[in-house]
């Protein structure tokens, strides 16, 4: 009983990393930018979710547009931070992506307040129904149902579109891609629009998961997230979301398993495993190496 | 008459010169200003001596470290439980090994010990950790902080968990930060303008260059950001000594970024421009505090900061000064 209510929140937990990780994979697959800025996005999406239900828009509708306003906010990102500092070494970036993931913290601070406040889903999502004895939320089922959903139609997008085998050809090689005439800076948006919509889409759900929000609470979960990315490959989006799901699990079970004592080092535990898994399995599960040359 | 001002000059160096004028404004401040202007002085000078050390690790090698805070809150704890006086461990950490329970140090010894803690935990963490490329490298050190973070929320036996040690005594005057200052900036100096350094500084450039010219690229990275995590431990001891408190989350990323801020508004590699930098910033932030709650707009300071970065990022890159030095404190070459 008592494991398969781990399973349950570990496909919980595992679905809603992925979903983030998603974003972060791709625009690292591209542009080999860590976007700290990601996780805040998430942090828009739940907040947006507050606004939507306040003006009692009908959640299938807020849902959509939470989407679409994440994917505008990463166009903006992209367009605003990252476009101009295009060619500038790595660590530009990475530099720029925190500032920006401050900045938006911040933002979040003067227009919400630091106070953490409530968070309720409609009706809907809180009824409850009985799964192996278990009662479980239907908010559960629509975190693990439509990550799966999203999932499927983002590898068709890839594998099978004209735009999505464009970005696989960016990821690859960049400059060989501009070469082929492939629209670079257009893939890189199309990355930072679907990754952002999908952080800001997991925001609200992280939001009905735990009942409360506050502008900081993007910055753990985006770096957990990368750790996703990393286990499963930074670059490949199936791993990112093998990552996730795996991050999840092992979090979950870390905590339910192991004695009361050690919970409070869940954290620890995360990043200690991002460290082991840069160095002995620094390409992740599916990711490829890449050389390096003078 | 132009030949004995140029021996002259050759004589005394600038920096000492500099440091002699510092002296002096610190006499100014400890003597003539208020209380509370002593205080502001105290933690630019704190901020000055954190962009120095992170200058060592982060600009002369081009590694991107953003572990100082998780090294200050090492140093820090350290420092404190060592000079924490005996009767107020009894009745503070009653739990504590009795072995730490009698310690009782004096302040400067304390200090070092927890620069040096701090430099050993950088050593062990720095061998697998530096082998790792550099943005890689910024989120693993990321994750030390939090890792450091929840050792210390979880041992309460020593660290009393999140109430962190409060009530310590007021130990930092403003002389011994500049004290260490002094010390920062010249260990700084002497290490960019040495062969070390010099490696160090190519090492940013190209790093597979470097050590195709047989530079032991591992043991200088290692090196660079042992010094560093020693300083940020000091730092962290000399930190809990002025605010007479240390919690878990008294150095947090958000430090950490604003170190970098000052590195990279300063030039990257340039120990007067982080200085610059550092001094302009905290002041800063010091002064956009009671700004913010006056206006009731919080976190308007950490936004004007981020902003102000990505312009520099985006229009100055190489920051005020690049990795040079201001020409008139360089001897003539």
């Amino acid at each position: 009983m008592y494991i398969t209510e781990l399973i349950i929140n570990g496909l919980i937990q595992g679905s809603l990393y992925a979903l983030i990780a998603i974003g972060f994979t791709m625009v690292y697959g591209i542009l080999r930018l860590i976007n700290f800025a990601h996780g805040d996005v998430m942090m828009i999406g739940a907040f947006l979710t507050i606004g939507l239900l306040k003006i009692n828009l009908p959640w299938q509708i807020s849902m959509l547009l939470i989407l679409l306003v994440g994917g505008a906010v990463g166009f903006t990102i992209d367009k605003v931070a990252f476009r101009p500092m295009r060619g500038a070494p790595q660590v530009t970036g990475f530099i720029a992506s925190l500032a920006l993931s401050l900045l938006l913290q911040n933002l979040g601070i003067l227009l919400f307040s630091a106070q953490p406040r409530n968070f309720f889903l409609p009706e809907f999502f809180r009824k409850t129904t009985l799964v192996f004895g278990l009662e479980v939320r239907y908010l559960s089922f629509v975190i693990v149902f439509s990550t799966f959903i999203l999932l499927t139609i983002l590898l068709l997008f890839v594998k099978k579109t004209k735009l999505g085998i464009a970005m696989r050809a960016t990821a690859e090689n960049l400059q060989v891609a501009r070469l082929m005439g492939i629209r670079v800076n257009t893939t890189i948006m199309v990355a930072f629009v679907i990754g952002s919509g999908l952080a800001a889409y997991s925001g609200m759900l992280w939001g009905g998961r735990y009942g409360q929000v506050d502008p900081l609470m993007g910055f753990l979960p985006g770096l957990k997230a990368f750790v996703a990315a990393v286990i499963g490959g930074v670059g490949s989006i199936a791993g990112a979301a093998i990552g996730g799901y795996i991050l999840g699990f092992s979090e979950i079970l870390f905590v339910g398993l192991l004695p009361v004592g050690m919970s409070g080092y869940r954290d620890a535990f995360v990043f200690g495993l991002l460290i082991i898994i840069l160095l002995f399995l620094p390409n992740g599960i599916l990711g490829t190496s890449e050389e390096v040359r003078a | 008459m132009r030949l004995k001002e140029l021996n002259l000059r050759s004589k005394i160096p600038p920096m000492a010169v500099l440091g002699l004028i510092g002296l002096i404004f610190v006499v100014i401040v400890d003597k003539f200003l208020s209380a509370y202007i002593t205080s502001v002085i105290s933690f630019i000078f704190l901020y000055m001596i954190l962009a120095v050390s992170l200058n060592i690790t982060n600009g002369f090698t081009g590694l991107f470290s953003l572990g100082h805070p998780a090294f200050m809150g090492v140093g820090g704890y350290i420092a404190s439980l060592l000079i924490l006086p005996v009767f107020r461990k009894e009745f503070f950490l009653p739990e504590l090994p009795q072995w730490l329970a009698t310690q009782q140090w004096s302040f400067f010894p304390a200090i070092v010990m927890g620069g040096l803690i701090a430099a050993i935990v950088a050593l062990i963490i720095g061998y697998p950790v530096l082998r790792l490329k550099d943005h890689y490298l910024g989120v693993a050190t990321i994750g030390l902080i939090f890792i450091v973070k929840v050792i210390l929320k979880n041992n309460e036996q020593y660290t009393r968990g999140a109430l962190g040690l409060n009530g310590l005594e007021f130990k930092t005057s403003i002389w011994w930060i500049y004290f260490w200052l002094v010390i920062t900036v010249y260990v700084a100096w002497k290490l960019k303008f040495s062969s070390y350094g010099r490696t160090m500084l190519g090492m940013k450039e190209n790093e597979m260059a470097c050590s195709c010219l047989g530079s032991n690229v591992t043991a200088l990275k290692i090196m660079a950001f042992v010094i560093g995590a020693f300083f940020a431990g000091v730092s962290g001891g000399l930190w809990a000594h002025l605010t007479t408190v240390i919690t878990p989350d008294s150095f947090s990323p958000s430090l950490a970024f604003n170190l970098v801020v000052m590195l990279v508004i300063g030039g990257t590699g340039s120990i007067s421009g982080s200085l610059i930098a550092a001094g302009g910033i905290s002041l800063l932030i010091e002064y956009l505090r009671p700004l913010e709650e006056a206006l009731g707009m919080y976190g308007l300071g950490q936004i004007l900061i981020s902003v102000v970065l990505l312009f520099v990022l985006i229009f100055r890159t190489r920051g005020l000064l690049g990795s040079s030095e201001l020409k008139f404190l360089q001897k003539e070459v």
